[in-house]
């Protein structure tokens, strides 16, 4: 049994803590990670309750395969709130070395609520759990907080997850880093850890964790190890994630300039292959993980010089062709700035591209930068908006700080035609116009824009389908993808090896039932993936979002055609097919025209005492007619 | 060839290891049935990125743990040169764990005796299954055989180059 069946609640305004037993059902109908999170949260929140405020709670949460020796997963957990930036319901992963410590210390999962009085730190080591004087640590970066610590108490195999002054700021951005380069980086999870006044979380744990038939699973992860050797990891141990440079750039679908363009002329210089050869200094990896995915880059000479950061296509992109940047040095600087303060590097990336926007068409001028030429391509400027943005400095990096979505309102004169987000997140690296099922999937995504809710990206770029449109039967690859991800992201299994799943849920449901002891199917195991879904869609219903006008896309997305010139000329998402695409959604996963899920759907998925949340919404409709609700 | 070379031990590349620590789970898997790396006889040091190290026993001659052992409760063994623990001599008082410069021997949390790498009956585990092959288990004769050629490969490369 590889579950600690414990999870400790810290009152944070009190410092009192106390345990509850993890019930086998649950842990098996929410399998760990996101999934877990999410029904804790539901469980430990009240509806409507302000992401900042003390009353939020705040989850971390390991998966089933945590603390074991399994490649990719052993090393991983979840922190699922609610987002200060979208209003919904949260969640984010990490791996590294961190994530198996909580499960050694005996706890599937930490919920803290409440609010201390003074910047603290959690000590957690086994049984005993304090909290500690953080004020000395205050405006420190995640990773600098993470040495003090371990010198402080003397223990070299301490492991922190942390926030930095971006966290402490509130900054909606905010990421908790754990293991230098390792973030819980989306939806502003730091900012949470902040408005609680939590610096880190330090775990040590020494307790045993046992998997339930240990000769077969050494077996099957023997096998997963010789798989990570082959082709289906050779993206990540190579060029690693930035080979998707120029493989976008050739398919129109890399978005430069604040999603303007969809090819970048500078892309050569900001790809897998430049950045390898001249900025890579190794590529290590996570703990129990044989894959090698970390590329570490340096920059070696220059204005930059001792720069270091890991290096990631999204981050790379957003703090890169995104701001028109085509400088290696600078954008590994951006990088390394982002993990200094706390932020995440595709959030940070994406708003400065939009300052940037804003300044080219005069809603932003000198005077609101206080001087700083905000051209897009300046990648000195780029750098200074990414620190001004961590330290809240200056009118525009307070406004930046809030967000995308806030700070088009903020700065008004029509700037939210210029704002790339979705549900208040703000997108990933993928051109939307050109490819338009991964347009569906963003958009439909609990967590506001994202990639990697459901992949959806993966058969417009593999040239499954025909990118430029959408049309029937996307839903369902949609939510194929969507509810893989959600069981891959409750095992908290790395993304990067999903491709050694060659027999996918099927030896998912073999890897969890040989750990844990508890017997699963793939069928069981999809159905899992299927009722996370159902159960974050109401959860953002709950917080009053969730429902079809909240899913969108941005207003250059559906508006602007493409200037370039060549195959995506004059691509753009009209309402009819998005509406296409969102009814064939909507009806694939057996919700209502307005996105809602139907009782009958909730009672087959076992989430019956979500109706009331629903039935507000779907309001005097007949739920005797199967299958459908809503209008 | 004089005996002292066919004691083999395990060593870590500080070139190829990243400090994943599969080496400490894999080792607990083997001794402990469980997960573990508080219970792995090799552990891995990570500094920095840049900076990383597998370390276990490496069978010191006139190993100083055995002399340090004031209940005569460690003996290394002339054929392997492997520490043996006499766990009932044992009482945990940690001087040998003092005595060793490489950290390689540790008190277990729950039987409280030393224990420390025995090779696995000599086929560890641990190199067995470290994905950088960042572990060999070999001699010293040969690590410095291999270091003796590196560096004098690095040294001619150029004639090297020119001969080939």
């Amino acid at each position: 049994m590889s579950y600690a069946k414990r999870i400790l609640h810290v009152d944070l305004t009190t410092g009192k803590t106390k345990i509850e037993p993890l019930k086998e059902d649950i842990a098996k109908k929410y399998i760990g990670g996101i999934g877990l999170g999410m029904r804790l949260f539901l469980d430990n929140s009240k509806p409507g309750t302000d992401p900042l405020s003390p009353e939020n709670p705040i989850i971390f949460a390991t998966g089933p395969l945590s603390g074991t020796m399994a490649p990719s997963a052993g090393n991983s957990y979840a922190v699922v709130s609610k987002s200060p930036l979208t209003g919904g319901i949260a969640e984010s992963k990490a791996h590294g070395f961190f994530g198996a410590e909580i499960k050694r210390a005996g706890y599937d999962a930490i919920i803290f609520t409440g609010k201390s009085e003074k910047l603290v730190y959690i000590l957690i080591d086994d049984d005993s759990v304090q909290l500690m004087d953080a004020e000395y640590l205050k405006g420190k970066s995640p990773h600098d907080t993470e040495i003090a610590i371990r010198e402080d108490l003397g223990d070299f195999y301490i492991r922190v997850s942390a926030i930095g002054e971006a966290g402490e700021k509130l900054v909606r951005i905010a990421s908790i880093i754990n293991d230098e380069f390792r973030a819980i980086g989306r939806t502003g999870m730091g900012a949470v850890m902040g408005s609680k006044n939590l610096k880190a979380v330090a775990v040590r744990g020494t307790n045993d964790v046992n998997v339930g038939n240990l000769e077969e699973f050494t077996e099957f992860i023997k096998m997963i190890h010789e798989r990570m050797k082959g082709p289906a990891t050779r993206k990540y141990r190579t060029l690693g994630t930035p080979e998707n440079v120029l493989v976008l750039n050739s398919l129109a679908a890399l978005p430069t300039r604040n999603f303007t363009q969809v090819t970048f002329e500078g892309a050569e210089k900001v790809s897998g292959e430049y950045l390898n050869e001249r900025y890579v200094k190794k590529i290590i990896g996570c703990a129990t993980c044989g894959m090698r995915c970390d590329h570490i880059g340096v920059v070696p000479e220059g204005p930059y010089k001792g720069a270091t950061a890991r290096v990631e296509f999204e981050c790379l992109w957003a703090l890169g062709p995104n701001c028109g940047v085509d400088r290696l040095d600078a954008i590994i600087e951006a990088i390394y700035q982002c993990d200094y303060y706390g932020m995440d590097g595709i959030s940070a990336g994406v708003i400065v591209s939009f300052a940037m926007d804003c300044y080219e068409n005069g809603i932003l001028t000198k005077k609101d930068t206080d001087n700083l030429d905000l051209h897009f391509g300046n990648a000195e400027a780029l750098v200074e908006m990414v620190k001004r943005m961590g330290s809240r400095k200056g009118w525009l990096g307070e406004v930046l700080a809030e967000g995308t979505m806030r700070a088009a309102e903020k700065i008004g004169k029509g700037a939210v035609k210029y704002a790339n987000h979705i549900k208040g997140l703000e997108l990933p690296g993928y051109a939307l116009r050109t490819l338009k099922t991964a347009a569906l999937g963003f958009a439909v995504s609990f967590r506001g824009a994202c990639h990697l809710r459901s992949g959806a990206y993966s058969p417009d770029v593999k040239g499954k389908v025909d990118r430029f449109k959408i049309e029937k039967g996307r839903g369902k690859l949609v939510m194929d993808g969507e509810d893989l991800y959600n069981v891959v992201d409750s095992l908290i299994l790395c993304k990067f090896s999903r491709g050694v799943f060659f027999e996918g849920l099927e030896e998912m449901a073999k890897y969890y039932t040989l750990t844990t002891g508890i017997a699963m199917t793939a069928e069981e195991l999809r159905q899992a993936g299927e009722r996370i879904n159902n159960l974050a869609r109401v959860l953002n219903i709950r917080e009053g979002q969730g429902t079809r006008e909240y899913d969108t896309l941005p207003p250059k997305i559906m508006s602007v055609p493409v200037p370039d010139e060549g195959i995506a000329k004059g691509a753009v998402v009209n309402q009819k097919e998005f509406d296409i695409g969102l009814d064939d959604y909507y009806e694939i996963r057996g919700w209502t025209k307005e996105g809602i899920p139907t009782v009958e759907k909730l009672k087959e998925l076992g989430l019956s005492d979500l109706v009331p949340i629903v039935k507000k919404k779907l309001g005097p409709q007949t739920p005797k007619k199967k299958g459908k609700g809503g209008k | 060839m004089a005996s002292i070379y066919e004691k083999k031990f395990v060593s870590g590349d500080p070139a190829k290891c990243v400090g994943c620590c599969v080496c400490e789970y894999a080792c607990s898997m083997h001794h402990e049935k469980t997960y573990n790396p508080t219970k792995s006889r090799i552990r891995a040091v990570r500094l920095n990125p840049f900076v990383n190290l597998a370390v276990a026993c490496r069978l010191c001659e006139d190993a100083p743990c055995v002399a340090a052992c004031p209940r005569d409760a460690l003996e290394q063994s002339q054929e392997t040169g492997i520490i043996i623990v006499d766990e009932d001599k044992c009482n945990g008082c940690g001087w040998c764990i003092e005595a060793c410069d490489y950290g390689a021997i540790q008190l277990h949390p729950e039987s409280k005796v030393v224990y420390i790498c025995d090779l696995c009956d000599g086929e560890p585990k641990c190199v067995e299954w470290c994905p950088e092959e960042a572990l060999d288990f070999t001699t010293k004769d040969i690590l410095a055989q291999k270091s003796r050629v590196a560096i004098v490969k690095k040294m001619f490369q150029e004639a090297l180059k020119a001969t080939t």
